[in-house]
Order: C-alpha cells, then structure tokens, then sequence
C-alpha cells in the first residue's frame, strides 16, 4: 500500500481516462490521493453530444465535471494549477516544476502518476509530464518517490517496450465509468459511438479492465 | 448557442462595426488528429483578446456560414460557422461543430476581455 500518491495531469478528465481504475483502487485502500490538475482544458473542443457547452462556458463547465470525477473516484485533495490549456509548454519550465516540487515536499508521496515525456502526444501531457519528472529529480534520492507514467503515442512500445507496471483495474470498473460519465463535456460523443460501433467498444472496454504505466527510471 | 440566424447575426455584427472590440478567433482540428490518422496534423491557431476595429462585418452562405470582417488596414475571416449567440454579457459567440458536436471554429467579439 502506498503512503500517498500524487497525480499531475494538465486537463480535467486525463487524470480519468488515464489513471481513473487506479486512483480508486488507491483510494479503495485508504491511501489519500492529491491531484494536481495543470488547466481546465478551456480550449477542449467537445462540447456535450448535443452540445451544452461553448467556448465562454466551457472552463466552468469542466471545473464542475472535475469536482464529480473526483468525488467518483475518492479524490479528497484537488489542486487547480491555473494554467491556460495549450500554453504548458511556453511557460517558465523550472518554476512549473519548482510549484510540483513544493507539492511533493508538503505532502511527500510514496508514488507519483503522470504523463511520459514525449509519450503523451498532447503537448500539454508532455510538458506536464516532464516538469513533474524535473521535480522529482530535484529532490535527494533517498526522498524520490517512484514515478508510474502513462504514455499512448504510437511509437511508444517501439521506443520504451512493454509497461512495466501493469494494474487490474476490472473491480473498480463501474466507478472508473462513473467519472468518465461525470465528465459529460468529453466523454458524451465518445458513449455515443460506444453504442453504434461494436469495434469502438472494444477497444474502450479494454481500458476498463487494465491501466498500464512505464516506470520513470530518474 | 443555437444554429445560426443569419438575419440576427448580421445586426449584432453591426452593432461591433466602428468600436474597438475584443477578439477570439480559432481554429482546430483537435490535438490528437496526427495520433489518429496517419496522413494529418494536428492544427490550431487561436488568438485571444486581439483588439481590433471593423467598419464592415457581414456573414454569407446558407449554412455553414462565412464571416469577414473588413478593417483599415486587413481582414478577419471565418469560414464553417453553425451555431451562434449573444451570451449575457453581451458578446457574440459563433461557432462551427461537426457532427460529433465538437468544435472545429470559433469567432467571438466583446466589448471587454475574455476572461484568461
Ligand atoms: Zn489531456
């Protein structure tokens, strides 16, 4: 069982696409769960299916979904980053990494979840990701938590091989569903094509039954 | 938003000719085409808070619509418009979705800052 774990994605709803069987299996276990959300993905182009949302709307909309998701999945501790979406990578990457470092001091998690750097195909994750791993390094090694990255480009298993951490997320299953329901704004067209293209649904059910992660060897 | 009154947006148009505005204009075809097809690239462009002057703004089409607006100096164009509206606040909200009801344009002007 981990002491704490700490989870940094960039957009509301990564952290449940990516990692949602996983938090609550932690959360299930009682280990508290601090997840620091980079930006509300205000330039996020689902709207709902029919849409609800617009442009204007949309970042009080996602905040809103954010707080379901993580209510779903037993998040007590959200931290909203207040970055703009898309603009990750342009800001000061030290001092991005320096406010993660502060977080990690604070609560000093055993495991930490992000993005792989240069793995994540969203510049955002990848940005994300990699000030994340700079602040891991930042600490004395005998204070570094382990580092579990998700990663889906393309090439990744060419480049990185197989997961190295792999988690049977099947029992939580239902409540991994429940967050990607409360994230209506993104998740709506994607449960519409679920209902019409057998092929579609496959390939989402496996990320229901197993989430998968590389280690980050700092 | 609803789909686009041409009749409506063209006064509301009007009413931002000849004051300087704020302006939000994008594109995109979303951050994980290059992933999801071989063959395309990931696109967007967005300008946020431009503050720009118009003395002629007029849509076009039967659907979707095209907006250009004419300036001293340039143009502002938009083309894939369906959906429009005037928020609370006063501002023009227009927007192109595709079938899946997902945002592929935007153009938007205000009389103050969109908010960061
Ligand atoms: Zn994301």
């Amino acid at each position: 069982m981990e002491r704490h774990v700490l989870v940094v994605y960039p957009h509301p709803d990564d952290e449940t696409f990516a990692s949602g069987g996983t938090i609550a299996l932690h959360t299930r276990a009682g280990t508290p769960v601090t997840y620091l959300c980079g930006t509300l993905g205000q330039m996020g182009r689902n709207m709902g299916k029919p849409f609800f949302a617009n442009r204007e709307t949309l970042p009080a909309v996602r905040e809103k979904e954010l707080r379901a998701a993580c209510e779903a999945l037993g998040i007590r501790d959200l931290r909203l980053m207040g970055l703009r979406d898309k603009t990750v990578e342009f800001e000061d990457q030290e001092e991005l990494a320096d406010r993660i470092l502060a977080v990690m001091r604070e609560i000093r998690p055993s495991l930490v979840i992000t993005y792989y750097p240069g793995f994540a195909v969203h510049p955002d994750h990848n940005a994300l990701g990699a000030a994340t791993v700079r602040a891991v390094e930042k600490l004395p090694p005998e204070e570094r938590p382990v580092v579990h990255c998700s990663a889906f480009a393309r090439d990744t298993r060419e480049k990185l091989g197989d997961p190295d951490v792999i988690i049977d997320i099947s029992s939580v299953r239902d409540v991994k569903l429940a967050a990607i329901r409360a994230h209506r704004s993104q998740s709506e067209a994607m449960m519409a094509r679920m209902e019409r293209d057998p092929a579609y649904r496959a390939q989402r059910e496996a990320t229901l039954r197993q989430e998968v992660y590389w280690t980050y060897r700092v | 938003m609803g789909p686009i009154d041409a009749a409506a947006v063209q006064s509301a148009l009007d009413r931002f000719a000849g004051r300087e505005v704020y302006l939000h204009l994008e594109t995109t075809n979303g951050a994980y085409a290059a992933r999801d097809s071989e063959n395309a690239m990931a696109i967007c462009a967005y300008i946020r808070n431009g503050r720009v002057r118009y003395h002629r703004g007029v849509i076009r089409g039967d659907g979707p619509y095209r907006v250009g607006l004419k300036m001293d100096e340039g143009w502002i164009y938009a083309e894939g418009l369906t959906d429009w509206e005037v928020d609370a606040e006063g501002r023009l909200l227009m927007a192109g979705h595709d079938s899946e009801g997902r945002l592929a344009i935007a153009l938007e002007l205000s009389l103050t800052p969109f908010r960061m």
